[in-house]
């Protein structure tokens, strides 16, 4: 079987500061990748490289068979993608933010609809069809004409997950999606991406919360100085840490 | 003081100061119509990442906010004929104003744009669409309604410097005031009167205003 995302060699630097000093990575379809490490170790700037939020120097990403953001023209030179091609690649690609990002001014079925609409060009019954089927199954079917400012932060992230998969996206992608939210909100958005996860989603995630990603996930990754410093099973990583610098990390975490 | 007020000669034209507020409305609703797509260009163009639009935005802005309106209304209508851009009355003066409400617009738009929040736009790309759909779609109706209560108050602002078309004749409420007045000799109720309209005018638009920025609030 082909990998879904194949990341080799990645290097991207923010001026200066190097924050990615080539990744490999590799996830087969119903993967669910856990990124873990300390802030300021690159995780979420390799997610946001993955749905090309960011560019990179270096290295490649490919994405269901397809070498995303960038193409070598004849003279071996890399070039950016057009707007619309890079468009369209995001779209393979579900996001969500730690911040929610929900559009204010639209109901919740507004914010689902409306890729389904502008990019997937459907027709806004069908739209609203599939908008609806996803907010059922992140549980916010009853609130599906509130507005975001009306919804507590765990609604909003939920809306903001249904409003990514509902693009049917190859790969989802988490960016601390429980960091903004109070604490008794934490476990009905985890429930949400659980639920995705034994559906068999594929799934890369950047979290905080390290008792999830050992339930979850079908690998972990540590992350450490914009290398991944460790990789294996949650039994690996978290039973049996082998690097000095991951079992310092996981004794400052809380499991 | 000795005064007998008379306020007959203004009862007997009230069809001509109702004119006038009527026409007075009316360039101030087309001058800010126009001025919001003006300063809308205007915004986008001061945060352009391309110096020269920054540059030409930024030219316009600055030179439209530190020119006096009577002098742009005279400007346009009197030396731009002699470049060959003949406008008559109503249109020199719609000109005017839209490109002076323009440049004040930019401003209240960057500012809307600038306290966006960036996740916005990234939420947009997330969900593949392009610059100019996250444009139309989130950006700028989020932002719109941000700043409506600054747009009403520039539309009020508007309202009240439709006034000046006086100075070229157009037939506004001033314009028909000054006439009652030269005609009558009824110098204090005629400007009492044309000042009481403009008020009860002002004061009826902002109501009106509020009721709308209510409907179109982000609710929360």
């Amino acid at each position: 079987m082909s990998p879904i995302l194949t990341i080799s060699g990645l290097h991207k630097s923010f001026g200066e500061l190097e924050v990615l000093k080539g990744i490999d990575l590799t996830m087969q379809r119903g993967d669910v990748v856990s990124l873990i490490g300390s802030s300021g170790s690159g995780k979420t700037t390799l997610l946001r490289c993955v749905n090309l939020l960011e560019d990179f120097e270096q290295g490649s990403i490919e994405l269901a068979g397809e070498k995303i953001g960038y193409r070598e023209d004849g003279a071996g030179q890399r070039r950016r993608l057009s707007e619309r091609e890079v468009a369209r690649q995001r779209a393979m690609t579900g996001m969500a933010f730690q911040q929610f990002n929900l559009f204010p001014h639209m109901t919740a079925i507004r914010n689902v609809m409306l890729g389904l609409i502008k990019t997937k060009k459907m027709p806004k019954d069908e739209a609203r069809a599939v908008a609806e089927k996803w907010l059922e199954r992140v549980g916010m079917a009853a609130r599906s004409d509130h507005y975001p400012g009306q919804l507590s932060g765990g609604q909003q992230q939920r809306v903001a997950i249904a409003r990514a998969i509902a693009m049917n996206p190859q790969i989802m992608l988490f960016d601390e999606v429980t960091s903004a939210l109070d604490p008794e909100l934490v476990a009905e958005v985890l429930a949400v991406v659980r639920d995705l996860a034994v559906d068999g989603m594929t799934m890369l995630l950047v979290t905080h919360e390290m008792r999830f990603a050992r339930d979850v996930s079908t690998k972990v990754v540590f992350m450490h100085q914009g290398r991944i410093h460790e990789e294996g099973t949650p039994e690996e990583i978290f039973g049996a840490p082998k690097t000095e610098r991951l079992q310092g990390f996981l004794a400052n975490s809380e499991i | 003081m000795n005064y007998d007020f008379n306020f007959d000669v203004i009862w007997r034209n009230w069809e001509l100061l109702a004119e006038g507020l009527g026409l007075g409305l009316f360039l101030a609703i087309v001058s800010i119509a126009i001025g919001c797509g003006i300063g809308l260009l205007a915004a986008f163009g001061m945060l352009s990442r391309h110096k020269i639009l920054r540059w030409i935005a930024g030219g316009y802005v600055s030179a439209i906010r530190n020119t006096p309106i009577l002098v742009l209304i005279l400007f346009c209508y009197f030396a731009l004929p002699q470049l060959g851009i003949a406008l008559d009355k109503i249109s020199s003066f719609i000109f005017t104003l839209s490109i002076y409400a323009g440049a004040y617009l930019a401003e209240v738009f960057r500012s809307g744009l600038m306290a966006l929040p960036k996740g916005l736009r990234e939420a947009g790309l997330a969900i593949g669409l392009t610059e100019f759909k996250i444009k139309t779609n989130i950006i700028i109706p989020v932002m719109f309604r941000n700043v409506l209560p600054s747009l009403s108050n520039n539309f009020i602002s508007l309202f009240k410097d439709t006034s000046l078309a006086a100075a070229i004749a157009v037939p506004d409420l001033t314009f028909y005031a000054r006439k009652i007045n030269v005609e009558s000799f009824r110098v204090i109720e005629t400007w009492m009167v044309a000042s009481m309209i403009y008020v009860v005018a002002c004061y009826l638009i902002a109501w009106l205003l509020r009721r709308l920025e209510q409907r179109l609030a982000v609710p929360r």
